[in-house]
C-alpha cells in the first residue's frame, strides 16, 4: 500500500484456476473500504462488482493484477489479465453468455451473470480485450 | 428471528460457525448459482444450497449472509467449516430437499 494525502493504492495477485483463494482480494479490499468509513452502499456495490471481476480472472483467464486506488471522489479497481481475452464483449455481457467448463459450472459458477453484475453495480464499467493476450476491466464507483 | 431459534424450529445441524447463531435473519435466498446470489441475495439473509465448498463462504462473507442451510444431508468441506468458524456465519444442514426447507423456512419467517 501507498499513501498520500490524496490518494491511497492497493495491489493484489489473482492466480487463474485457484478456486480456493477466488474472492480472497474482495474481502480485503471490503475490509479496507469499511475501515475508510465508505457508504455502506458504495461498498455493497464495489464488492459485487469486484468480486465477480475477480472469480473471472480466476475462471477464464491464466494470472491478472488487481490494482485500487481510492481518492477523495472515487473508487477505481482495475484488473488487468493475461488470459484468452474476450472475442465479442457485447456477446459476453449478455445475461446467459458463457463459456465456463463443465467443471466450473458443477460448483455453481458459470450463469452468464457476473459482467451483468458488475454492469448494474457499478458506476463506470470499461473493458478492453485482446484475443491471446488479455482483459482489462476499469470499475470506478464515485462517492457522489 | 436469530439463526439460532430458526435452527431449532427446523431441527437443522449446525455444523460449523456457532458464535455466529445470534445473528438476526432478515430472510432467505434459495439458489445454487452463484452469481445469482452475489447479484441478488441481501444482508441477513440465509442462503438455502446444495453448493458445499469454499466459495460458498466468500459469497456469505461479502455479502454479510447470516447464515447458510446445505440441503439433502449435504455436509461442508472441511476449508468451508473453518471459513464459516472464522467469519462466524453459521452453516446449518438439513434431510430435507431445497423445496421442502425453502416452504418451511417461508413459512416461518413471513
Ligand atoms: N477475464 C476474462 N477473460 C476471458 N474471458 C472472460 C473474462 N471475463 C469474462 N469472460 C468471458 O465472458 C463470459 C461471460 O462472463 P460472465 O462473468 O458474465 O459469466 P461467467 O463467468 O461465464 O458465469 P458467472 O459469472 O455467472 O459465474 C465468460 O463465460 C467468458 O467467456
Ligand atoms: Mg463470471
Amino acid at each position: 500500500m501507498s499513501h498520500d494525502s490524496h490518494t491511497m493504492h492497493f495491489e493484489y495477485n489473482v492466480e487463474g484456476g485457484n478456486f480456493t483463494r477466488a474472492g480472497y482480494a474482495s474481502s480485503e479490499i471490503k475490509k479496507i473500504l469499511k475501515q475508510l468509513n465508505v457508504d455502506m452502499g458504495i461498498i455493497k456495490r464495489t464488492v459485487v462488482a469486484c468480486y465477480e471481476a475477480e472469480v473471472n480472472v480466476v475462471a477464464h483467464a491464466f494470472s491478472g493484477t488487481i490494482y485500487v486506488d481510492v481518492s477523495t471522489e472515487s473508487i477505481t479497481i482495475r484488473l488487468v489479465d493475461e488470459g484468452p481475452g474476450i472475442p465479442d464483449i457485447d456477446l459476453a455481457m449478455q445475461e446467459g453468455y458463457s463459456t465456463a467448463s463443465s467443471k466450473v459450472r458443477e460448483m455453481g459458477f458459470g450463469a452468464g451473470m457476473g459482467l451483468p453484475n458488475i454492469k448494474k453495480n457499478a458506476d463506470k464499467l470499461e473493458i478492453s480485450s485482446e484475443v491471446n493476450k488479455g482483459t482489462t476491466l476499469e470499475i470506478t464507483m464515485f462517492f457522489n | 428471528m436469530r439463526v439460532a431459534e430458526i435452527a431449532e424450529k427446523l431441527g437443522l445441524k449446525v455444523y460449523s460457525g456457532m458464535n455466529g447463531l445470534n445473528r438476526e435473519v432478515t430472510g432467505g435466498y434459495v439458489s445454487d448459482l452463484l452469481s445469482d446470489v452475489m447479484g441478488n441475495a441481501d444482508a441477513g439473509e440465509i442462503w438455502i444450497t446444495l453448493q458445499t465448498h469454499k466459495n460458498v463462504m466468500a459469497i456469505a462473507s461479502l455479502k454479510d449472509l447470516a447464515a447458510i442451510i446445505l440441503v439433502s444431508d449435504n455436509t461442508p468441506e472441511q476449508d468451508t467449516a473453518i471459513q464459516s468458524n472464522g467469519e462466524e456465519i453459521p452453516i446449518l444442514g438439513t434431510s430435507l430437499a431445497t423445496f421442502e426447507i425453502s416452504g418451511k423456512l417461508y413459512e416461518l419467517l413471513k
